[in-house]
């Protein structure tokens, strides 16, 4: 294997009495879309940081494309990073700020100056070079944040929930151009996010971070289809969780289950490889393009059930409250948690939040 | 908000009485250097450019601008460089006692003139064995003209936050150069106004002045105060107090057009 472009080795990090990162190791290959996904407070942007050199890590090793760069501040790593805020230089104008980092390595000004307009062309900002950051919109500045640090070549580019800030579409729209952006500069790529749907779509690789540790690292598909434990089915979409007495009535089996909403099937017929089991639609909502159906079964547990618009509207679709029916899976999808890393319990993490320190 | 039209009305009565009460004095001061009467008769018997010519002449009012003009100046200078070296001390880094020293910085604001005064006499006289005249004047105002600058350069520092300097390390320059392009071009409108501020207040100190000055100097507010009683330089110091309500418009003016531009800072936020 080639050497990963950034390795994190049994790294810890406390502030205080509170551990933050906990043991973690890491692998990102080069040229990877690398995302950190976890809910604030988990130790993601914690990790981030420290690969930046913004935070010394209490105990552990930090590589950068091979050579140790734990003790080596900031200006010293060859990464850059897009922060959350972006946190342009308000004083200086957009082309000034792409230039910032060349004009600090002393690269001759007409070179600089060619590649700072070279990269606010691929961001499409050429005609807003001698703009203020604040005449920009949140959308413009997030591009120039992303070109003044890709215009320094660095072997990793760190991003801090970049796309927070934006509003729905133009979160997506961003999404899809960074990820096309990622592939064509080839560089590795560390992205932070709190926002499941966005690693899934962007990543070649996802870290699920919980209480500072790593749950899974894993494809997205292999996130979704086969989570390794009851967080990450979780966390990774929505899950039907099945533990204890109900696995034990639904299932027939000692354990933890998951079954994604979208695999079970309202009205099923028994047919082999399938179960089938009784109960009560208790609510229906309506989202469109799909229906989402809350199942009391018989036996107890409640079951989310996600069925497509394909025929019928509304009317038919919130008629069905209240009815009897019978739900079912092909026993394929159903998850077995059981026996999978065991869950392990940080409480007093929960009250610290990296994430939101700003 | 909407207010009716009686409200308004006993609004705008009441703020002319406030500017009224506050300016009309004022005024009179200004008026009267045109006073044809040495004793400022009332209502002037007649008007004269002549104070102000004998004004200009006056050796006396000429080295006191000159001294005060000396003494804030360098006591700014002073305070400008300190305080913010304290401001970025205390912002940017934790340790104990953090607080209290912060605290140890603000206090000579508050401290009665006259303590300080002695207090600094005494410590210039005896323990440091230095004679009172421009450098103990100096020093003495800067305990006081570091205080505004730390205030301003301290509220600007927090309100920044360090994430300018984390994406400036980050594009590779080093402490320094962070500094120098951008902590400081961030910080200048604060700085500004805490420079203004520290020259007004030691340019009118009276004093902690007469403590530490000794007897070789004198700063306009000491001259004023010695000769204001002085039949025939009354007129004299007349024109010099208007003179100086002329020129304390600038520093009013530039203040208010900084706190213009800090709010564009906010905006970029």
């Amino acid at each position: 294997m080639s050497t990963p472009a950034v390795e994190l080795v049994d790294v810890t990090k406390s502030f205080g009495p509170v551990t933050a990162v906990d043991h973690v190791d890491l692998r990102i290959e080069n040229g990877e879309f690398f995302s950190m996904l976890g809910p604030s407070g988990s130790g993601k942007t914690t990790v981030l940081r420290m690969i930046a050199g913004f935070e010394q890590v209490t105990s552990g090793r930090v590589m950068l494309a091979g050579s140790d760069v734990t003790d080596r501040a900031p200006f010293a790593r060859d990464v850059n990073t897009v922060f959350q805020d972006y946190a342009l230089f308000p004083h200086m104008d957009v082309l000034a700020n792409v230039e910032y980092g060349l004009r600090v390595k002393k690269v001759p000004k007409a070179q600089r100056r060619e590649r700072a307009m070279a990269a606010l062309e691929s961001v499409q900002l050429g005609p807003y070079a001698a703009r203020r950051p604040t005449q920009l919109s949140g959308g413009q500045r997030q591009r120039v944040a992303l070109a003044r640090a890709l215009v320094n070549r660095p072997t990793v580019l760190l991003l801090d929930e970049p796309l927070g800030a934006l509003d729905l579409k133009l979160r997506r729209e961003m999404q899809l151009e960074l990820k096309q952006l990622q592939r064509e500069v080839g560089i590795t790529f560390v992205f932070v996010t709190h926002d499941q749907e966005e690693a899934l779509t962007m990543s070649d690789r996802i870290a699920v971070f919980r209480d500072g540790r790593v749950e899974q690292v894993a494809t997205p598909a292999e996130l979704y289809e086969n989570p390794a434990t009851a967080f990450v089915a979780g966390f990774v979409g929505t899950s039907n969780l099945l533990t204890g007495q109900a696995a034990r009535t639904v299932i027939g089996r000692e354990g933890t289950f998951s079954i994604r909403p979208e695999k079970v099937h309202l009205d099923s017929e028994v047919e082999a490889g399938f179960t089938s089991v009784r109960g009560t639609v208790t609510d229906v909502v309506y989202l469109g393009s799909v229906n989402h159906y809350v199942v009391e079964l018989d036996a107890g547990p409640t079951l989310t059930v996600l069925r497509q618009n394909l025929h019928g509207g509304t009317d038919q679709a919130l008629g069905r409250r209240g009815q009897d029916v019978t739900v079912g899976w092909a026993d394929e999808h159903v998850i077995d948690l059981s026996g999978r890393a065991p869950e392990h319990q940080h409480p007093e993490h929960d009250q610290h939040d990296q994430e939101e320190k700003s | 908000m909407s207010f009716s039209r009686a409200t308004r009305a006993v609004l705008l009565v009441c703020t002319g009485l406030v500017l009224l009460f506050v300016y009309a004095p004022l005024a009179l001061v200004v008026l009267n250097s045109f006073n044809t009467s040495r004793t400022f008769e009332w209502p002037p018997p007649g008007y004269t450019t002549k104070w102000w010519s004998s004004a200009l002449e006056n050796p006396g009012a000429r080295d006191a601008i000159v001294v005060s003009v000396e003494v804030a100046l360098v006591a700014t200078a002073v305070a400008l460089v300190l305080g913010t070296m304290a401001a970025l001390a205390l912002q940017r880094f934790r340790f104990f006692g953090r607080d209290t020293v912060s605290l140890l910085i603000i206090l000579p604001i508050a401290l009665p003139g006259v303590v300080t005064g002695i207090a600094l006499a005494n410590a210039f006289l005896t323990m440091f064995g230095i004679e009172l005249g421009f450098f103990s004047l100096v020093v003495s105002h800067a305990t006081f003209c570091i205080v505004t600058v730390f205030n301003n350069a301290i509220a600007r520092l927090r309100r920044l936050g360090g994430n300018l300097e984390e994406a400036s390390m980050d594009l590779g320059a080093g402490t320094f150069r962070t500094f120098w392009s951008v902590t400081l071009p961030m910080m200048r409108s604060a700085l500004l106004a805490g420079a203004l501020l520290s020259f007004a207040l030691s340019f009118d100190e009276i004093i902690v002045t007469t403590f530490t000055a000794g007897t070789g100097i004198q700063t306009l507010p000491i001259w004023i105060y010695q000769n204001l009683f002085r039949p025939n330089q009354a007129p004299v110091v007349n024109v010099v107090a208007a003179a100086l309500i002329v020129l304390s418009v600038i520093p009013i003016w530039l203040s208010q057009k900084l706190a213009g531009a800090d709010e564009s800072v906010a905006a970029a936020r």
